[in-house]
């Protein structure tokens, strides 16, 4: 899959309320590129209420509904079963989260909803924070990183919804990238031709949230997985597949960049590189470790 | 012809709904709602009703399926009770400003701490500004009759708006009562197939309910307002519609008992209306011109009819709910419209499932009768324990 | 699929909160910017990176997939300029005078 077999349609139209540079709207150009016309969105708080504009203009060409922060996936299997209910069922019922609205407050109507098994695209898009109240901590906010509720660094790591997804036993798990368009475009064609809940979460780097300029986007999150800061993979019916930069990171085929590359550039960690905190630049490192570890466990019990 | 059943107000609501045949069912158990869900299931999963049912992990979940089952172009119903009503308030307000003809039976319940499964008011009572119709119900009958209404009422495109259909924690709710079950092909003919006021379809791409600035958002609060004030004239008409084609009536947005001629009129919900006959036809025997309006539709409040019944008649509002820091609920809203200078009696009795009886509603009515009642108080209060 | 779409009674948009598809919801956001992408068109090689990059979808992908940028809605950002393997794309304050512009000009209303 190349760049240039994307197809050309747009369902976010042009003129919309995205800060510029926001990795957000470039990943719905991708997702709703692979997803097609006969697509339903549901969006809970997050900065995608904002990025469609001010009422009575919209800037998606798909059916949307907003809906309350931690309700998404409740209002999603609603619309399905409505759709079953008239017959239909082919229309795309895709779920576009954001870390808050996923794994934390959004996270009983997404594990409910997976445990139903009910047939949606269930999309985290993972800022690490909540950026559209203000950058703010939350469950994906990795160690270390400052936030407006964590201004001297995040004391806890991150939880890992991908992990906790698999653990739900759905037909189809994934991670994705920003920087890496075909990956997320295969993964959500994947998704999209499967029967079942399926869930995909994408790192979304986020200038402003994470203080580093913005044409800087794309490179951010490319160097978050040549770190391994951030991984690419799916599972497919329990069997692990990782793709891109990480494939060769998981085989020993390619050395992770070291991690200060990736952290360097960006505010939120800053005051990591001043003196006296080079323990807590170890604590990451350390727990990189232990994350890659457990991957390389993971796949070979998921062949 | 209709089916004459002996059955509990829960099981009359379910059959109600299977008539109704909404496209989805989505609903979480909580007591004294649950042989709802059971019997839905049960028919869902037999084949006796064509609906989608969701067994979704929270009334917050259940309420807002209901929500994208109705947007996605479907009638939609849920039930749930006291807690779960609770939980659902964010969703209740989702419901309303969407204006989607969710229809719900929500049960009547006290809420906690401590844990009391029995009935009052205060659960659907504080939902009260969020956007939804409510009315309450006192008969078996009324239950089944008032649910197909609900939804005749919700779909209207003059109103769109969802309905709360109430009625009380095992006193309603599981106590087994006689009720006809009318054909379904007779029902068919009384409300119409789903035609949604607006969807969510691919051929045809909006947003719901984006950013809304100050320039717009009061307008379209205004516009809800419309549709509650119009739904007074509706509902009434409704009920009549009703009576024709099947007989069974009770009442417009209020139900008068000997109101006519009446000095002392009690004003209630739910089935202190309806226990209370006993008491006005005992206290009418020695001579007392005593009536009882049982308000039926509580949003929109029936706030003209009041005002004219309190130019005529003392009132005694009894209520099975309590604003702390304010006193009685119903109490409050019947003192805003009644006339200046009408004299108002109120009680509150019955919390937590303490019985009602037609004894103590006589001693409620009789104590205003002769003078002895306060404003406000409290009735069967005792002593500190 | 669901029901074909006969004409559609649009009254609930105004009484809730229905918005629909419109380019420039949010306005003409060219406006944002402070700075703007030049592309030299005889680097570009037409590899699409700037075009999917894009956060806007601002950059057009047309036949031959020859590519242009939209201006009107462009927000400056200058992921193209970055990601752009041929340095095909340079960043220009607005209003500021560059080299090639009259070969630029071309793309620009």
């Amino acid at each position: 899959m190349a760049i240039k077999d994307l197809p050309k349609d747009e369902y976010l139209l042009k003129g919309n309320a995205a800060c510029p540079g926001c990795p957000a709207s470039q990943a719905l150009r991708v997702v709703l590129k692979a997803l097609g016309q006969n697509t339903t969105m549901v969006v809970p708080a997050c900065c995608t209420a904002v990025i469609q504009g001010i009422y009575p203009k919209s800037a998606f060409n798909v059916p949307l509904m907003n809906i309350a922060f931690e309700a998404a996936a409740a209002c999603a299997s609603g619309i399905k079963a409505g759709y079953k209910a008239q017959g239909n069922d082919d229309t795309n019922v895709l779920v576009w989260a954001g870390d808050g609205g996923s794994y934390d407050i959004g996270f009983q109507a997404l594990s409910g909803a997976a445990e139903r098994g009910t047939d949606m695209i269930f999309i985290c898009y993972n800022n690490q924070m909540y950026s559209n109240t203000g950058v703010q901590r939350s469950g994906a906010t990795p160690y270390g990183a400052s936030t407006t509720t964590t201004w001297t660094g995040k004391l806890e790591h991150n939880k890992d919804l991908s992990e906790i997804m698999i653990a739900h036993h759905i037909p189809y798990v994934a991670s994705a990238c920003v920087s890496y368009p075909e990956d997320l475009y295969a993964k959500v064609q994947k998704a999209k031709s499967i029967r079942g809940f399926k869930f995909i979460e994408i790192l979304a780097p986020c200038p402003p949230g994470w203080r580093f300029p913005m044409e800087s986007m794309v490179e951010q999150g490319r160097l978050a997985v040549e770190s391994g800061m951030w991984a690419l993979y799916e599972v497919e019916n329990d069997k692990m597949t990782f793709t891109g930069p990480s494939k060769g990171i998981l085989e020993g085929l390619r050395q992770r960049k070291p991690v200060v590359e990736y952290m360097k550039a960006q505010g939120r960690f800053s005051h990591l590189f001043k003196p006296g905190n080079e323990g807590k630049m170890k604590i990451i490192e350390q727990h990189l470790d232990v994350v890659w570890d457990r991957y390389r466990k993971q796949s070979s019990c998921l062949k | 012809m209709p089916k004459e059943i002996i059955d509990t107000a829960n099981h009359i609501a379910a059959e109600a709904v299977r008539i109704a045949k909404p496209g989805v069912v989505a609903a979480y158990p909580i007591t004294p709602q649950t042989t709802i869900v059971e019997k839905i299931a049960q028919m869902i999963e037999t084949g006796k009703m064509k609906s989608e049912f969701i067994c979704v992990e929270s009334e917050h979940s259940a309420m807002t399926a209901a929500i994208g089952a109705s947007a996605s172009g479907v009638r939609s119903y849920t039930a749930t009770s006291s807690h779960g009503l609770l939980l659902m308030h964010e969703m209740l307000t989702w419901a309303g400003m969407a204006r989607l003809p969710v229809v719900m039976t929500n049960i009547n319940r006290a809420v906690g701490p401590g844990w009391n499964i029995w009935c009052d008011l205060n659960d659907a009572l504080a939902q009260r500004d969020t956007g939804w119709i409510q009315i309450y119900c006192a008969y078996p009958q009324e239950i089944f009759d008032t649910t197909i209404q609900a939804f005749k009422l919700a779909e209207d495109k003059r109103i769109s708006l969802p309905v709360m259909v109430n009625h009380e924690g095992f006193i309603m709710s599981h106590t087994s009562m006689p009720a006809k079950i009318y054909d379904e092909a007779e029902v068919d003919k009384y409300l119409p197939k789903y035609n949604p006021n607006w969807k969510l379809d691919p051929q045809d791409p909006l947003s719901h309910g984006n950013l809304i600035s100050p320039e717009h958002y009061t307008e379209v609060r205004n516009d809800m307002q419309k549709s509650f004030d119009a739904a007074k004239d509706i509902f009434v008409k409704n009920a009549e519609d009703w009576k024709k084609q099947f007989g069974s009536y009770f009442g417009g947005m209020i139900e008068y008992y000997m109101c006519d001629d009446a000095q002392y009129v009690m004003v209630t919900l739910g089935t202190i209306g309806a226990e209370g006959k006993v008491a006005v036809d005992k206290l009418r025997k020695e001579g007392h011109k005593v009536g009882i309006a049982r308000i039926r539709m509580f949003r929109p409040f029936p706030t003209e009819e009041i005002e004219k019944l309190s130019k005529k008649s003392t009132l005694i509002v009894i209520d099975r709910a309590i604003s702390p820091g304010m006193g009685g609920i119903v109490h409050s809203e019947v003192k805003s419209c009644a006339a200046p200078g009408t004299k108002i009696f109120g009680f509150i009795a019955g919390l937590g499932g303490r019985d009602v009886t037609y004894g103590d509603i006589e001693n409620m009515i009789r104590k205003a009768i002769e003078g002895k009642a306060k404003s406000s108080e409290w009735y069967d209060l005792k002593e500190a324990q | 699929m669901i029901s074909k779409v006969e004409k559609r009674d649009r009254s609930m948009d105004k009484r809730t909160t229905i918005s629909r598809p419109t380019e420039g919801a949010a306005g003409k956001t060219g406006s944002w910017r402070d700075q703007k992408p030049v592309l030299d068109q005889k680097k570009c090689k037409k590899c699409l990176r700037c075009w999917i990059f894009c956060p806007e979808g601002a950059i057009v992908r047309k036949e031959g997939d020859a590519v242009e940028i939209d201006y009107e809605y462009c927000k400056g950002c200058g992921v193209c300029m970055k990601e752009c393997p041929f340095k095909a794309i340079i960043m220009v304050r607005e209003g500021e005078v560059y080299e090639n512009q009259e070969e630029c000009a071309k793309e620009e209303p």
